[in-house]
């Protein structure tokens, strides 16, 4: 696996500025590049996965008598974590599109991990919601008497598009990127590899009317992926929605899981950018500035989701059925308090002080915040799910719920997935958009330099 | 009325005004018997017979067996809804006369149409997909309230399974394809009514069970990783027998019957449906939803048989084959 020795060699005859050949060297680095502190996160992360495989194998055998899901608590640990990992999707390029249609050119540099992040958080929530049925290999069914009435149905759709329209999105704008490493790498990597990028590099040579095309499409692309990861996520909240359940009927659901998704979405791309910057030396191009951004980002999308809280639970608050104050009493005071008061202080409250304050507002501050906002995300998806099934629709004793080892195996298993996908992306393909970040850093150096920009040279 | 007559007596054996349900009773080969229900589940003794079965013989014997209407006749016309006189297809509905119910208190027994449910459909432990719930009443004490599968009219489960494995039928009833569902339980969050059960896994049921021939109609044998509930037992009734639940009644207190047709029985009396709703001031569960449910309540906590609704608690219903079934596992609810 490319075990080139590492040297800077210039490549001779491009006529590329020194600045240009810099950032080439920076993303090609990573490909070249395997130390052993990676070979050992892979092989822990493959055997998370072998595990959760082996964990799921019971489940194959035993049915899924084997977790702590009931008929009265039917969902649990899976449907919570496939509804996180799509709420992560929309990390990239929901984030990744706004900001480009909206012109910000800042987004350059993280645009690419962002999409990363969408495509395989998408798999891996994809496959969640196939380890949760019952019957997984009559999936086919839903091709050949799908039912256009059930939410589910919509589900399979949206997420089918979205994930298709992703790898798009984040394929399309890496062409001349992967016709670098095309160039660059012949012969110094295997050539199954080199051949992954000289096919998808689809006969990239960087003229014109290729050039042309390119920014036309990524800009339609931006565009239409919009209402695509939008529609996703509010489908996804429509799987709880249309029930008649007391905690999930809600018009708000479809709005509040899509901030969701994108606050979730948002903290995943800090945290990742904060690792893949530190591991591969990017601290050049992904600055402090794109922390701070992106911190700006996290606090707004915190507001938001402060502000849902806040409309749907006064509103229900203030009707107070029977049902609305058995779900209350257990999410603020009894069962599932010291969950939402984490997500509540730890998830929404604290990130929005973090950002606040200058002091803490830095790549540290953030990741931390981030981290804190993942935990959280995960945990209100959770109690969305199980503190929603909990009230008692017929007058029983409300049932209890505790995921067994074979779902925390299983969802190990799914972030380790995760984690892996997106480690061999960043390790086999150009986690920077090298070449608009040339055309960006052209353009800047055309310009006349401003006088603050002729102090800094 | 009468109350805690022999099982016997639930027989309808001609009725005056043809409501269908008594034509095919008893021309099954499944003779009530006193003391049970019509659809006996298999004794000891018959399980030799079930050795000796060729499988051309099955369909003989089943009923003996007490699997009833679950093996296809040769000219099996299941897929056809049952008609009425004037040929307009059946509404099946329910009424349920909480006066009468007192949870089988009296008889010192469980719940004897959950119990005749069970061994009728040969339902897994712990399904009871007719169950007793006992409800507070709002000046104290309790009523206990029977609860089948509502069979909505505008069913929740219906609009939200995505194979459309759970289906309306044209007589009203809502159905599930256990060999299409794909066991997404998403109609189990959609129930408002707490009436879906899945098999979580492989269910404790009679060995016998094995030998049905699936149909969505009386769903044995159970299958593993789908879901189940309330059928309204459209495989007996087509045989023209009253349902299991309705048949096991001590009290009586089920009716059962046609909306198209507008006649309801409870295997003793006919009333007219619609007048018996209007005369007894039925209501239907959280009618506010709008899933327009076809199973009507008559109010009341079992006073017409003597119930006192302070007398809480009703006995845990029993399945009987639980230590039969090899490699079979149960669970809670
Ligand atoms: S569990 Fe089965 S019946 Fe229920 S919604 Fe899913 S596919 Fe349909
Ligand atoms: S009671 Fe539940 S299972 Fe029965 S039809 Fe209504 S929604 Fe479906």
């Amino acid at each position: 696996m490319g075990e080139v020795t590492e040297s800077p060699k210039v490549h001779p005859g491009t006529g590329e500025s020194a600045w240009d050949d810099r950032l080439d060297e920076h993303v090609i680095a990573p490909v070249k590049r395997a130390g052993r502190g990676y070979v050992l996160w892979l092989v822990g992360l493959s055997a998370m996965i072998v595990w959760g495989v082996f964990a799921y194998s019971t489940q194959v055998r035993d049915g899924l008598y084997v977790t702590g899901m009931r008929d009265r608590i039917s969902w649990g640990l899976y449907i919570s974590s496939f509804v996180f990992f799509i709420g992560i999707s929309h990390a990239g390029t929901l984030i990744s599109a706004i900001l480009r249609v909206s012109n910000a050119s800042w987004r350059t540099p993280i645009t690419r991990i962002a999409e990363s992040i969408t495509v395989v958080a998408l798999v891996t929530g994809g496959l969640m919601v196939i380890v949760d049925m019952g019957k997984p290999l009559r999936l086919y069914q839903m091709f050949i008497n799908g039912n256009w009435q059930s939410p589910l149905m919509w589900d399979m759709f949206a997420i089918t598009i979205y994930l298709t329209a992703s790898v798009t999105y984040l394929l399309v704008p890496m062409v001349p990127d992967l016709a670098l490493f095309r160039d660059r790498l012949d012969g110094r990597v295997p050539r199954f590899q080199w051949w992954i990028y000289a096919v998808f590099s689809f006969g990239w040579r960087g003229n014109t009317a290729q050039k042309k095309s390119l920014t036309k499409s990524i800009s339609l692309l931006a565009v239409l992926i919009i209402p695509i990861a939008v529609s996703v996520h509010t489908v996804v909240s429509w799987i709880f929605a249309m029930t008649l359940r007391v905690s999930w009927n809600s018009t708000i659901f479809g709005f509040f899981f899509v901030t969701g998704a994108i606050f979730s979405g948002i903290a995943a791309l800090i945290l990742v950018l904060a690792v893949v910057r530190r591991r591969f030396h990017l601290q050049e191009y992904i600055t402090s500035v794109h922390f701070e951004y992106l911190g700006y980002l996290l606090l707004t999308a915190a507001m938001v989701m402060l502000y849902s809280n806040a409309s749907e639970y006064i509103t229900k608050g203030f009707h107070a059925s029977e049902d609305d104050l058995f779900a209350f009493r257990e999410l603020f005071l009894t069962e599932f308090a010291p969950l939402y008061w984490f997500y509540f202080f730890g998830g929404l409250v604290f990130p929005i002080l973090i950002v606040a304050f200058k002091r803490t507002r830095n790549v540290i501050g953030l990741s931390i915040a981030s981290a804190f906002v993942l935990v959280a995300m995960f945990i209100e998806r959770y109690f969305i799910v199980v503190a929603g099934l909990r009230v008692p629709l017929m007058p029983y004793e409300p049932a209890s719920y505790a995921p067994t080892w074979v779902e925390w195996s299983v969802f190990g298993a799914g972030l380790a997935l995760f984690l892996l996908l997106l480690t061999l992306f960043t390790k086999f393909f150009p986690v920077l958009a090298v070449w608009e970040m040339k055309e960006e850093h052209e353009a800047r150096m055309a310009r006349v330099p401003t006088e603050h920009e002729a102090v800094e040279q | 009325m009468q109350f805690n007559r022999r099982r016997s007596n639930h027989r309808v054996e001609s009725h005056p005004v043809g409501l269908g349900l008594a034509d095919g009773l008893g021309s099954e080969g499944s003779t009530p018997t006193s003391d049970g229900p019509t659809a006996v589940p298999v004794s000891v003794s018959r399980r030799n017979v079930l050795k000796k079965l060729g499988a051309g013989g099955l369909a003989v014997a089943a009923p003996a067996l007490g699997l009833g209407a679950m093996v296809k006749p040769e000219n099996a016309q299941e897929d056809r809804p049952a008609l009425g006189p004037r040929g307009r297809v059946r509404q099946w509905g329910m009424i349920i006369d909480l006066r009468r119910c007192d949870g089988c208190q009296s008889q010192g027994t469980p719940p004897q149409c959950t119990l005749a449910c069970i061994e009728g459909h040969l339902a897994p432990e712990p399904m009871e997909w007719i169950e007793i719930y006992e409800n507070e009443m709002s000046g104290g004490g309790t009523q206990f309230l029977p609860t089948p599968c509502q069979q909505c009219e505008n069913p929740p489960c219906v609009n939200v399974c995505p194979v459309a494995a759970t289906y309306s039928q044209p007589d009203g009833i809502v159905a599930i394809d256990q060999e299409r569902c794909i066991g997404c339980r998403l109609c189990m969050a959609a129930c408002p009514y707490d009436r879906r059960f899945f098999n979580w896994g492989t269910a404790p049921v009679p060995p016998e069970a094995l030998l049905a021939d699936y149909s969505p109609a009386h769903q044995v044998p159970a299958k593993r990783g789908t879901v189940m509930k309330c059928d309204f037992c459209t495989d007996l009734v087509r045989a023209g027998s009253l349902p299991q639940c309705v048949q096991a009644c001590p009290q009586d207190a089920i009716y059962y019957g046609d909306l198209e047709e507008d006649i309801a029985t409870n295997g003793v009396e006919v009333v007219g449906f619609q007048d018996y709703l209007t005369r007894n001031n039925t209501y239907r569960l959280k009618e506010d939803l709008g899933t327009r449910p076809r199973v009507h309540y008559i109010p009341g906590h079992g006073e017409d048989v003597g119930r006192d609704p302070e007398s809480t608690g009703r006995l845990p219903t029993e399945w009987p084959w639980a230590d039969r079934a090899k490699g079979a596992v149960t669970w809670e609810r």
